[in-house]
């Protein structure tokens, strides 16, 4: 059994040195994750790695009783079932509102054909930030760099997540809204909630401890 | 050629049928041998019989004010569902609009209200029949699925809430699962502490949403930003996390006082007919549904991630169709209860 006799859904990207190091702090041996970056379930840690928008996935489903991923991804997947239990603090990136640097296209847009055109991973967020703040949006889906898409004229604007705002700027884009900050977060299994109760409070606790 | 079928909808081909029709007949069968007399109701009923089954205040505790107060807006876990009707409508010939069914406990309790109205007596019900509800289109989530469960009428406080739970775990038992536990609160707690510490009320709904979404992050930082005292502070942070055994009534205990009170005389009764060791008491336990005044409960199996089902006491409901009486009822979800006794069998 694991040090926390939990398993744990770690995400791999950005936020995966964070995790591994406050792991470290609760006793859990991380040393044959970070050496082996292609295995992806390490029983005897009781650690599972996957890309941070599966991380909801698995704990909701309960292959993992907790997991650690990003609000944006949340925020994405309102409808997953977990408990939201702990900011951890790490991995803070904002969501924002881009457009090429010193061009009004979103504000023409609006006014001359009553709606922005905007690229972005983030559908419902982007969706409901417009909604928000009263104004029509036409999104486009895109998978990879979203910065490309305004760039080439395809739409008016981009929503994304930004930590320093620097591949915007090598871009030639600038922030225009900033819409949410996210964080790392810890999340669990509802029915695990329950049934491993001492073993997740005591994780948060000492998560607490390590984060404030 | 492709004939697909509605989402969230699915053919039962033989070989499953054969378990899944086993597990539901040891389910009714326990509550056969328990006293409880089976009933049918239609699968539609006029929209407005749904419609009570959502208060003012509950559909403000139940809501996040966005998506979850319009009727049919897709429910929480395991067997919770919109507070009114399934969410698909139709009219008759007349004009008249008729909805599906989202659960069976407001189709009973206007089968109580309105063919036993005469009655004293204590009443016990039980079903197994499909109902309906609109969810997000991802897998896994059925908008048609088979509920079995037992409505306890005229028997009020601890006594009925311990005849229900008891026999939810022997009828589990019955349908082949060994570790199956249920979680038991009360659905009217956290309200009550909200109002004892005198939290504005503008912000009580916007907690429960919270907590309702499982949200532990967001109640913190609005609780934060309540400006309260340390202590009030830290028990509305903290009293949703106790769950386990008695000692979170003591640690749960202060301005709340009185439904911890009723939880621990619930408890004592369970504790009575021995099987208080598959309780988990949950202060953090709240239910979707609009109707729950008192005691809730939900299931829970180790061997799958999701709820099996849940219930609790609704002393309102009946009389919202004109003839109160005390109640309180449980639920399963047949297919999940089918699931995670195939999951036990394959962990043992």
């Amino acid at each position: 059994m694991s040090a926390t006799g939990l398993t744990i859904a770690v995400p791999r990207g950005a936020l995966m040195g964070g995790t591994l190091d406050l792991l470290d702090g609760l006793g859990v041996d991380t040393a044959e994750v970070r050496s082996n970056d292609r295995k992806l379930l390490f029983e005897d840690a009781g650690i599972v790695t996957m890309r941070p928008s599966d991380v909801p996935t698995y704990v909701e489903h309960g292959a993992a009783d907790i997991g650690i991923t990003g609000k944006d991804v949340l925020l994405e997947a309102p409808e997953r079932e977990v408990y939201e239990l702990l900011d951890l603090g790490y991995g803070r990136c904002e969501m924002v509102v881009a457009r090429r640097s010193g061009d009004d296209a979103m504000g023409e847009s609006l006014r001359r054909l009553g709606r922005v055109r905007i690229a972005t991973k983030y559908t419902r967020i982007a969706a409901e930030h417009f909604a928000r703040t009263g104004r029509q949006v036409e999104l486009v889906a895109v998978k990879g760099s979203v910065e490309l898409a305004p760039l080439t004229g395809m739409v008016d604007g981009i929503v994304d997540l930004t930590a320093t705002g620097k591949t915007l700027a090598e871009n030639g884009l600038e922030v225009v809204e900033e819409i949410v900050t996210c964080t790392a977060r810890l999340i669990a299994n509802p029915v695990a909630h329950k049934l491993k109760a001492a073993e997740i409070d005591a994780v948060v606790q000492a998560l607490r401890g390590a984060t404030s | 050629m492709i004939h697909p079928i509605p989402a969230g909808t699915r053919d039962v081909l033989p070989d499953e049928m054969r378990e899944l029709r086993a597990i539901d007949e040891r389910l009714r069968s326990s509550f056969a041998d328990a006293g409880y007399g089976e009933v049918w109701t239609p699968m539609v009923e006029y929209e407005d019989v749904f419609a009570a089954g959502v208060s003012d205040r509950s559909r403000v505790t139940s809501t996040d004010g966005a998506t979850r107060d319009r009727p049919g807006a897709s429910g929480g876990p395991g067997g919770a569902s919109p507070p009114t009707s399934s969410g698909f409508r139709m009219f008759d010939d007349e004009g008249k609009v008729l909805a599906l069914r989202s659960d069976m406990t407001v189709p009973i309790a206007r089968v109580v209200a309105t063919r036993f109205a005469e009655s004293e007596r204590e009443l016990r019900l039980c079903y197994s029949a499909h109902a309906y509800r609109t969810v997000g289109h991802r897998t896994g989530q059925q908008r048609e699925f088979l509920q079995s469960g037992i409505e306890l009428i005229g028997v009020p406080g601890p006594d009925g809430e311990a005849e229900v739970v008891a026999l939810a775990l022997s009828a589990l038992a019955n349908a082949g699962l060994a570790r199956h536990r249920i979680g038991v609160g009360d659905g009217a707690l956290y309200r009550r502490l909200l109002e004892a510490l005198e939290v504005p009320e503008e912000s009580h709904r916007e907690l429960l949403a919270c907590l309702t979404r499982r949200d532990m992050v967001g109640l913190e930082l609005r609780v934060d930003a309540l400006g309260l005292a340390r202590d009030a502070r830290d028990l509305l942070v903290e009293l949703p996390e106790l769950r386990g055994g008695p000692d979170v009534l003591e640690r749960g205990d202060g301005p709340a006082g009185d439904a911890l009170a009723r939880l621990r005389e619930l408890y004592a009764a369970l504790e009575a007919r021995g099987i208080a060791d598959r309780v988990i008491l949950d202060l953090g336990l709240v239910r979707d549904l609009g109707y729950y005044t008192g005691a809730v409960f939900e299931l829970y199996d180790p061997a799958v991630g999701f709820t099996l089902g849940g219930g609790g006491r609704y002393d309102d409901l009946i009389g919202r169709f004109g003839a109160p009486r005390p109640a309180c009822g449980i639920a399963f979800d047949v297919q999940r209860v089918h699931v995670a006794q195939a999951a036990e069998e394959r962990q043992r």
